[in-house]
C-alpha cells in the first residue's frame, strides 16, 4: 500500500527518483532543489523521528559508465570527507549519516531554518518599510545608522568567524554565497524574549541563529592565501549583487575573520589583489 | 519480554529486523564456535554491547548493511556478518569481526540483530532458511541458547554497557581538541555519536 502511494506520488516528480527512495519509507521524499551536478531531497534516516538532506548525483548519460561511476565516486567521497574534517575540528556543518558512492547518494543532516539570504533579505525588506514610512529615509542611507544595523552587523560577524574557523582547519569551500549557509535557530532556551513589538521581534528574529554552512560540493583542501582569498572574494561578490544595501557591512565579515584566524591578515592582502582582477589568476578559460 | 521488531526507514516492507540485547552473557564461547562453524541455526549479528553508543549507531550499521545486500554488494557471506563489518571505518573484515563480534571469554553484554529476508530474494539464495520465521521462534531460540539477562535495546541500557576507551580507538576519536572543549556531557555524546557514524560511513572511501 505504502509503495503504491509511493508510485503514485513519484509520478508528479520531474525526475525518476534514486532507487534507495522507491524502498518503503514513513513519507515520500520532497525534491528541496536541483543543481547542476545534483539533486537534494529532503527525506528520513533509519528513523521517522530523524530528517536529513539526500543529495544525489544522478549518471550522466553523456559520460562513459565506468568514467562516470568513478567521478560521482571521487565526488561524493571527498565531499563527505570535507565535511568529516570539518565536524572533527568543530566547524558547524552538518553530519554524514550514510554514503553510498556506488549509486550516487548521501545522507546528511536536515539543517533546520533559513538560508542566510533569506533572513537578510527578510530583515532588509521590513526594515524598508517601517523607516519609509516613519521617515521617508533614502535606502542608501540606512547602513549609517549604526544601532539600527547592529543585529546585521552581528551576523555578518558570526559569518567572517564561521569562516575563518573553515580557513583554519585547511579547507577552502569553493562557492560561498549567502545561499550556501543555514541559520539554524538556536536552542529554545536562548529564544528572544518578546517585547511588545511583532515588527522588531520578526526583524532579529530573522538574523538570529548559528551559521551553518552548507554544500560542500566545490570545498578542496588548501592553506593558499590565494584559495582563502578568492573563497572571501566570491562571498563579497554574492553580497553585493544579491545584498547591495548590506555590501557596505561587509568590512564586518572581514573584520571577524581576522580575529579568527591568525593567518588572515596576509589572506586579505591577497584579497585586494584579487578585487583588482577578479576570480581567475589566470586569463585562460 | 521479547525482541523489538523495527521497520527502517528506506528498507522494503518484507525485509524485518529484530534487535535484542543480552547483559551478562554466561556463554560467549559457546555462541562464538556456532558462527565459526556456520552453524545455519545461528543466523544473527551477535555484536561486543561494549563498542556501541547508541540505537543510532547501531542501527546506521543495520542499515548499511541492509543496503548492501538490496545492492548485491555485499564484502562478507552474508546481511548478518555485513552488519559487523558496517561497524568498523575501514575494510579489514577479521579486525571487525575482532572488534565489534562476539569474543570468547570477554563479551559480557551482546547485542543480537537480526534480519529476516524476503522467502524469494535472491539474495536469500545461499542462505538456508525456508519459511520466514515468526517473532516467538526467534526469541524462543535465543532464549533457549543465550545464557544472559533480556534486556531492552534503549539508549540508556546501551550506554551502561559502553566501553569509551574501546570505542575512542576503534573510531579514532582521541586528540580531538573539539570534543575535549565541550563541557556538557550529552552535548559532547552527541558528537562522539555523529563522528562514530561518518567514520562508518566513510569507510572504503
Amino acid at each position: 500500500m505504502a509503495n503504491s502511494m509511493l508510485a503514485c506520488l513519484s509520478q508528479d516528480q520531474p525526475f525518476p527518483l534514486p532507487k534507495v527512495l522507491t524502498h518503503w519509507s514513513s513519507a515520500p521524499a520532497t525534491l528541496i532543489t536541483q543543481g547542476a551536478e545534483g539533486r537534494l531531497y529532503k527525506t528520513t534516516h533509519l528513523l521517522p523521528s530523524r530528517p536529513c538532506a539526500l543529495k544525489y548525483r544522478p549518471p550522466k548519460p553523456y559520460r562513459h559508465p565506468i568514467l562516470d561511476a568513478r567521478l560521482t565516486k571521487a565526488r561524493l567521497a571527498s565531499e563527505a570527507k570535507v565535511l568529516e574534517r570539518c565536524r572533527r575540528e568543530g566547524v558547524p556543518v552538518p553530519a554524514v549519516y550514510a554514503i553510498d558512492a556506488a549509486a550516487g547518494w548521501m545522507m546528511i543532516e536536515w539543517i533546520e531554518g533559513i538560508p542566510v539570504r533569506v533572513g537578510i533579505n527578510t530583515w532588509l525588506g521590513e526594515r524598508v518599510d517601517t523607516e519609509e514610512n516613519e521617515e521617508g529615509e533614502q535606502p542608501a542611507e540606512r547602513g549609517d545608522n549604526d544601532n539600527a544595523a547592529a543585529p546585521l552587523v552581528d551576523l555578518m560577524k558570526r559569518i567572517g568567524a564561521t569562516i575563518g574557523a573553515l580557513h583554519k582547519t585547511g579547507i577552502v569551500h569553493g562557492d560561498l554565497t549567502t545561499s550556501n549557509m543555514m541559520l539554524k535557530p538556536a536552542s529554545p532556551v536562548e529564544e528572544i524574549q518578546p517585547n511588545g513589538h511583532p515588527e522588531t521581534e520578526n526583524k532579529a528574529k530573522a538574523l538570529q541563529g548559528d551559521v551553518i554552512l552548507i554544500d560542500f560540493g566545490l570545498a578542496t583542501q588548501s592553506q593558499s592565501d590565494e584559495d582563502r582569498a578568492v573563497d572571501l572574494y566570491v562571498l563579497e561578490r554574492a553580497f553585493a549583487s544579491t545584498h547591495p544595501r548590506a555590501e557596505k557591512l561587509f568590512d564586518a565579515v572581514l573584520q571577524a575573520y581576522k580575529e579568527t584566524f591568525t593567518k588572515a591578515s596576509s589572506v586579505l592582502v591577497r584579497l585586494e589583489d584579487v578585487r583588482m582582477r577578479g576570480r581567475k589568476r589566470s586569463m585562460l578559460g | 519480554m521479547s525482541l523489538e521488531k523495527l521497520q527502517l526507514e528506506h528498507i522494503p516492507l518484507e525485509y524485518q529486523v529484530y534487535l535484542g540485547l543480552f547483559r551478562n552473557v554466561a556463554n560467549a564461547d559457546f555462541l562464538h564456535k556456532q558462527l565459526l562453524s556456520r552453524n545455519s541455526e545461528f543466523e544473527y549479528a551477535f555484536i561486543d554491547a561494549s563498542t556501541i553508543i547508541s540505537r543510532i549507531h547501531l542501527l546506521s550499521a543495520v542499515y548499511s548493511a541492509i543496503n548492501s545486500l538490496l545492492n548485491g554488494s555485499l564484502r562478507t557471506p552474508n546481511v548478518h556478518s555485513e552488519i559487523v563489518m558496517s561497524l568498523n571505518t575501514n575494510n579489514n573484515i577479521s579486525d571487525a569481526y575482532r572488534r565489534w563480534g562476539i569474543t570468547p571469554g570477554k563479551t559480557r553484554d551482546l547485542v543480537v540483530v537480526k534480519v529476516i529476508l524476503p522467502p524469494n530474494s535472491t539474495a536469500n539464495q545461499n542462505l538456508s532458511q525456508t519459511q520466514t520465521p515468526d517473532e516467538q521462534t526467534i526469541y524462543g531460540h535465543l532464549e533457549q541458547h543465550v545464557q544472559g539477562t533480556p534486556t531492552p535495546v534503549t539508549d540508556e541500557e546501551l550506554a551502561q554497557t559502553t566501553d569509551w576507551a574501546k570505542v575512542r580507538k576503534y573510531y579514532r576519536l582521541n586528540g580531538i581538541q573539539s570534543l575535549d572543549k565541550i563541557s556538557d556531557e550529552r552535548e559532547k555524546r552527541k558528537q562522539c555519536e555523529s563522528l562514530v557514524i561518518v567514520g562508518m560511513a566513510l569507510r572504503g572511501l
